[in-house]
């Protein structure tokens, strides 16, 4: 540890205590973003204590970042200074649960799977069917944003997110909406965190809407030669009477990962999959009458949108299925070191342009993966074997014509993972936008020393 | 008395003529017989403005906001006037900019279910426009035949059926703005869903204290298969409250739950003739939408649930004349108890749905103690109270007195772990109370985000943040609420 960092730690625990902190490049290096490690870890246990550090790091102008269980650290810009790892999981507790009401309020770094086996004993869960599930905190998934799986049935956090309370950058503990499931008393501050990626404060506690398990869950895979018949087998379902839970349109490359997904029975391939051909996962939930209706009506669509064939799953293949959806992004991002996934939101989502970006990839030779949720986002990866001057290159190309596309289709791109390398030549929120001003203006009202998260983001100059 | 509005200061001569060269004569108004209808919205505060200007393009707004900034007058922005917190109320005077000639529809997206709206089309007329399609704008305010899309996003509105469909912040996706310096902005995207903060999201609600919209895109819903409409009719309060907190409980998910008390279902059903029981002592009106099994069994399980708790009788409504009828009734109730007493006070507080039948009780118990009669319509579904305190504003006592039973309605509410509306906005009715819920420290975020966008308060000055916390004199009216609910 540097002389720096051994001063910093010492007077780190002076205000918080030894226990919680750590230096050294051993602890620091789980917390690195982009190769740049902070210089101590400090890891309260309460709101009250994340107020003492902040208020520290605020009076020595030092830079902060709040972590959970670091499972999306590189989504985002490398940041401009990093001294103190914020770690937030030692704040674990659901502090108010009232299943009467359907409402939740827990701490930010509890764990998802954790949260979801208490809702579980009361037939309860919240729809945050997210990537890196088993490891990921609640506070990091709000702050990161990525996209759920089941956004067709129950919408985006924004949906269902309650309330907040976080520590801002002047080192207050405030609050913003509550706890009940209608209110508008007072500016919705809390909407303002979801995705925020750690830059508008640390995140101490979120108040959710909690949703009944459903009776019983069903899947429909069917399987489509053309990208054409994908869009008419969507369009179809949106203006049917259905309201599927999930809606995952997979290119041929996507759905083999996720046909090979580690949780399937056996390491053959299941029976849904076929070798080339684009795949519709739809899923629905409800008592045995609804899934039979779900099945009987999604399989005519299919049908008259010229599938190539279609399977319902049994219950044996439906849970690895979901598995496979909800984790493909995870399992993308950790499949080769130069891994780089757009995540581009168009209206609308999945279109018969996509073969335009698929163009795009086969024109340097790249190996991509095409998946999109009928409520978007659209995701495109890029698989490159080697990470070399002449890959990042090409991925530099390709994200400049993935942001055109993105404009040029009444939307917006950005890249969720890449290699580090790619960030020193291509920014991954895309070009500066319109709204950059507005932005600025809210990170300044929250944090007017820039010390959380600096140049992370969006409105990073 | 009502409420003391503000005396606003007629504006110069030369503001008129400015605002005249922007907008044309006959777009201004400014004598003090034109301005007496915009004093009122549906609450029961007052406050004049010096002028009502009626723009009808975005860059009519940012020239009319330009000349107020020049001049330093603040401006009001201004819907229907169905608001029912004061918030489209000129507290300061200033210039009321009245959205009402902006109402065109300026886009339908069908396909992709999105429409592109100016400000001041009405609610009623966005689904009227897109029904064809099989879809529909679903926030529904009672008010909605006649309330304004830029009003719904102004007090983040809600309406029966938001228990299913959520509020109208869950419906925009993107925002065309005035800022108070006249710059033009626009804030989210038309999917709704792009990288950076969820500035639409700040918008919506933020009660006008923020910009101007001038431009909305909202998302449409897809109408359902099937709609079953129940009313329940109950011989005791309690039972009626208790059937909503075990409907939540059990995890049925009805598209909209209300509740009418027996004493204001008479009085609606004495002008509407809704077919409402009045010899019940409350009941419930439940809406089940989806597909047609769905609607079936969750038919079953409300009726189940209703019987359980001793209700005396469940009808289904048997056709969409029937059903209609129930709504109509239940949307026109606060236009039917003005037939009662002269002046109503209608609460907002919002509640865990689990303690519906002890809050009931206890505003019961505030009512008998301050001697007036409280009403309760409501959506119960989402523990979204509306209790009505009926009162005679012509005697001072009464009004103080019925201030101060609201106040201490809504401080029950926040002890019970509710917040102070749920739906009508916060506005100059009910911002003295807000230290009930937040903190200095959260005061000043949200002073320093209001500020952020509006440094010199030239937007909506008075609404939301109480006024005793460091923006001028807090009123006779407001210290009242305030100390009655600090008691």
């Amino acid at each position: 540890m540097s002389t720096a960092a051994t001063n910093v730690a010492a007077r780190l625990e002076t205000v918080i205590g030894a226990d919680r902190v750590s230096g050294g490049s051993d602890s620091c290096a789980k917390f690195a973003v982009d190769g740049v490690a902070p210089s101590v870890v400090a890891r309260p246990a309460s709101s009250a204590e994340v107020v003492e550090i902040v208020r520290f790091a605020k009076s020595e102008k030092l830079a902060l970042i709040p972590c959970g269980n670091c499972t999306k650290l590189a989504v985002g810009m490398p940041p401009t200074r990093y001294d103190i790892a914020l770690d937030m999981t030692g704040l674990n507790q659901i502090a108010y649960y009232d299943p009467g009401d359907l409402t939740l309020s827990v701490d930010a770094g509890i764990n998802l799977t954790q949260l979801a086996h208490v809702l579980g004993e009361q037939q309860q869960f919240i729809p945050l069917a997210v990537p890196f599930f088993e490891e990921c905190t609640v506070g990091g998934t709000i702050a990161s944003n990525i996209g759920s799986s089941l956004r067709p049935g129950y919408g985006s956090a924004r949906d269902f997110l309650l309330g907040a309370e976080f520590v801002n950058g002047a080192g207050t503990f405030t609050k913003s909406g509550g706890r009940v499931v209608k209110n508008v008393t007072g500016y919705d501050l809390h909407k303002l965190l979801i995705g925020s990626l750690g830059t508008l404060g640390a995140i101490t506690s979120l108040n959710f809407r909690t949703f009944p398990l459903p009776h019983g869950y069903g899947h429909l895979v069917s399987t489509f030669s053309s990208v054409d018949s994908v869009v008419r087998f969507q369009a179809m379902v949106a203006k049917s009477p259905l309201t599927p839970s999930s809606f995952e349109i997979l290119g041929p490359e996507a759905a083999q990962r996720v046909a090979g997904f580690k949780d399937h029975r056996d390491s053959a391939l299941p029976s849904w999959f076929t070798h080339g051909a684009w795949h519709v996962c739809v899923g629905f939930e409800g008592v045995e009458a609804i899934l039979r209706r779900y099945s009987s009506e999604l399989a005519r669509y299919a049908q008259e949108c010229g599938a190539s064939n279609y399977h319902l799953l049994e219950k044996s293949d439906e849970k690895p299925l979901r598995g496979g959806l909800r984790e493909l992004l995870k399992l993308l991002s950790r499949s080769t070191p130069p891994a780089t996934i757009f995540r581009i939101t168009t209206v609308p989502g999945f279109s018969a342009d996509v073969v335009n970006l698929r163009g795009l990839a086969q024109r340097f030779s790249i190996p991509c993966c095409i998946f999109a949720n009928s409520s978007g986002p659209l995701h495109f990866a890029l698989l490159p074997d080697d990470l070399d001057d002449k890959t990042i290159g090409s991925l530099a190309q390709i994200s400049s014509s993935v942001f055109e596309y993105a404009a040029t289709h009444n939307g917006s791109a950005s890249i969720l993972f890449c290699p580090t390398l790619l960030k020193r030549v291509v920014n991954v929120w895309g070009p500066t936008r319109n709204d950059v001003a507005l932005l600025r203006r809210v990170k300044i009202a929250f944090d007017p020393l820039n010390i959380f998260a600096p140049g992370r983001f969006v409105t990073a100059v | 008395m009502l409420a003391e509005g503000a005396v606003s200061k007629p504006l110069h001569r030369e503001v008129i003529r400015g605002l005249q060269n922007i907008l044309g004569a006959s777009m201004v108004l400014y004598r003090p017989e034109d301005l007496l209808l915009y004093e009122y919205d549906g609450s029961v505060e007052k406050g004049r403005p010096g002028a009502v200007v009626f723009p009808t393009t975005t860059e009519d707004v940012s020239r009319v906001v330009r000349l107020a900034a020049q001049h330093d007058i603040p401006i009001i922005g201004r819907g229907a006037g169905t608001g029912l917190s004061g918030g489209a109320l000129a507290r300061t005077g200033g210039i009321m900019i009245v959205f009402a000639r902006m109402n065109r529809i300026l886009e339908l997206d069908l396909e992709n279910q999105r429409a592109v709206v100016q400000p001041g089309v009405v609610n009623y007329e966005l689904t009227r426009a897109v029904e064809h399609a099989g879809l529909y704008f679903a926030p529904d305010p009672s008010s909605w035949k006649s309330c304004t899309i830029g009003g719904n996003v102004s007090e983040n509105a809600g309406g029966p059926h938001t228990l299913a469909y959520g509020v109208t912040s869950n419906h925009v996706t993107a925002l065309e703005l005035v800022l108070p310096d006249g710059e033009i902005c626009r804030v989210g995207s038309r999917h709704g869903d792009s990288p950076g903060y969820d500035l639409a999201g700040l918008f919506v609600g933020s009660e006008g204290t923020l910009a101007l919209v001038t431009e909305i895109t909202v998302k449409l819903s897809r109408k359902p298969e099937s709609v079953k409409t129940l009313l329940a009719i109950f011989d005791r309060v309690d039972d009626a409250s208790e059937t909503v907190a075990e409907i939540t409980a059990r995890a049925i998910t009805p598209a909209a739950c209300e509740m009418l008390d027996g004493w204001t279902l008479r009085a609606v059903e004495d002008f509407i003739h809704a077919g409402f029981p009045l010899d019940s002592a409350a009941v419930l009106l439940i809406e089940l939408e989806g597909l047609a099994e769905v609607v079936g069994a969750q038919v079953a399980a409300v009726e189940e649930v209703c019987r359980e708790h001793y209700a005396r009788e469940v009808r289904v409504a048997r056709d969409e004349q029937e059903r209609e009828l129930l709504w109509k009734g239940r949307k026109n109730a606060f236009g039917a108890l003005g037939r009662i007493a002269p002046s109503n006070y209608v609460l907002d507080g919002v509640i865990p749905r689990s303690k519906i039948p002890q809050a009931l009780r206890h505003i019961q118990e505030i009512g008998e103690r301050y001697n007036f009669k409280i009403g309760n319509i409501f959506h119960a579904g989402d523990g979204n109270l509306h209790p009505i305190v009926l009162f005679d504003p012509r005697d001072a006592g009464q009004y103080q007195r019925a201030i101060e039973a609201s106040a201490e309605i809504i401080r029950y509410c926040v002890e019970i772990g509710g917040a102070l509306t749920g739906e009508h906005g916060v506005g100059m009715e009910k911002s003295e109370l807000m230290p009930l819920l937040f903190s200095d420290d959260d005061f000043n975020l949200m002073r320093r985000i209001h500020d952020a966008f509006n440094p010199r308060s030239a937007l909506n000055p008075g609404k939301i943040f109480p006024l005793n916390k460091g923006c001028g004199e807090i009123t006779p009216r407001a210290q009242a609420a305030v100390r009655a609910a600090q008691l």
